[in-house]
């Protein structure tokens, strides 16, 4: 039932710029839902991929545009998170247009059952909630993204800002996983996205976890947290059984 | 991680990268996510040329009191006045 194929391809994203993209796909019949995968700003590297290849082994078309694809092609992920860094990050419109352009081709998958989520990891929260208050989507999943709320230091040359003034315009329901030790966003910054979402009557999920920091489901480093990771997947996929499914 | 905390700066200098010296234009400073070091936040430092590849880049990720040494090596030793007149 997990067998996937997994491989890269080019899509169309923002004004309409050619992108590379990873795509995994799960074999077999049917029909799937959709999951753009948003890379953290180390960039698409290899545990984005991994992520991206989990989600089609548990039966969902996963897509994760490479947002430095026009700045570095081809270069390896480290070089290519230090030039899109070093030339002001990634913009909110263009973001919006490559996760737009990730949605449009699972759409044209004939296995798409026409529903379609994002999740992003660290700066790739924030993201996510920002294509979900962009786009129309079926669910969205921000774990542990800054700068949703919070302003960032005076001066700083990336180019991101708060963005909880977008929630009025959230298209469906959110999921939200942090790390109660997070230093960002703070758990007061969770708090005050939390209330936003309720004073405008959005449907939303937040779920913090003790003992738990910043990219706690990042495997590969010091801060994961294998108990808040385990019970993270199982919320999220519990989270898109409930709005990806087929009708 | 995901601090964002950055400088970029322009400078005039060489580096030596994997594929030999590098005339680099400017240098990103920040505190943030490290690739490769093993903790949470480092000071990183990115010595790159735009005008030449993203590979041509020379990366430091060190933790934070390696940074101030560092910091503060480089001053003491440009503050000898002595030195001023050899630049």
């Amino acid at each position: 039932m997990d067998s996937i194929t997994a491989d890269t391809i080019s899509i169309k994203g923002h004004g309409g710029d050619t992108l590379e993209a990873y795509l995994a796909t799960p074999l077999g019949q049917g029909s799937f839902g959709g999951v753009v995968v948003i890379h953290h700003m180390p960039g698409y590297d290899r545990p984005t991929k991994e992520i991206t290849r989990r989600f089609a082994a548990e039966g969902y078309i996963a897509i994760c545009p490479n947002l430095y694809s026009r700045e570095a092609p081809g270069a390896d992920p480290d070089d290519a998170a230090a030039r899109v860094r070093a030339l002001g990050g990634v913009p909110d419109d263009r973001l919006v247009g490559d996760v737009k352009g990730a949605i449009d081709y699972m759409k044209s998958l004939p296995i798409s059952n026409g529903k379609v989520a994002t999740i992003g990891y660290c700066s790739g929260g924030r993201q996510s909630f920002l294509a979900a208050c962009s786009l129309e989507l079926d669910c969205a999943v921000d774990c542990y993204g800054a700068f949703v709320v919070g302003t960032p230091p005076e001066g700083m040359p990336l180019k991101v800002g708060p963005i909880v003034h977008l929630t009025p315009n959230l298209s469906c329901p959110l999921l939200g996983l942090f790390g109660a030790e997070d230093q960002y966003p703070t758990p007061e910054q969770v708090d005050e996205l939390e209330a936003k979402l309720k004073e405008n009557g959005k449907k939303y999920e937040f779920h913090r976890y003790e003992g738990a920091g910043h990219a706690f489901f990042s495997t590969d480093r010091p801060s994961f947290r294998p108990e808040a990771a385990k019970d993270g997947w199982e919320k999220i996929f519990d989270f898109f059984g409930r709005y990806l499914a087929n009708s | 991680m995901c601090t964002y905390r950055t400088s970029i700066i322009e400078i005039e200098a060489s580096a030596k990268g994997p594929r030999g010296w590098i005339k680099t234009d400017r240098a990103s400073i920040y505190f943030d996510h490290p690739v490769d070091a093993p903790a949470l936040h480092t000071l990183n430092i990115d010595f790159m040329n735009l005008a030449k590849a993203p590979s041509d880049r020379v990366a430091i990720e060190m933790n934070p009191e390696s940074a101030r040494q560092l910091a503060l090596a480089i001053l003491e030793t440009l503050e000898q006045d002595s030195l001023v007149e050899l630049v």
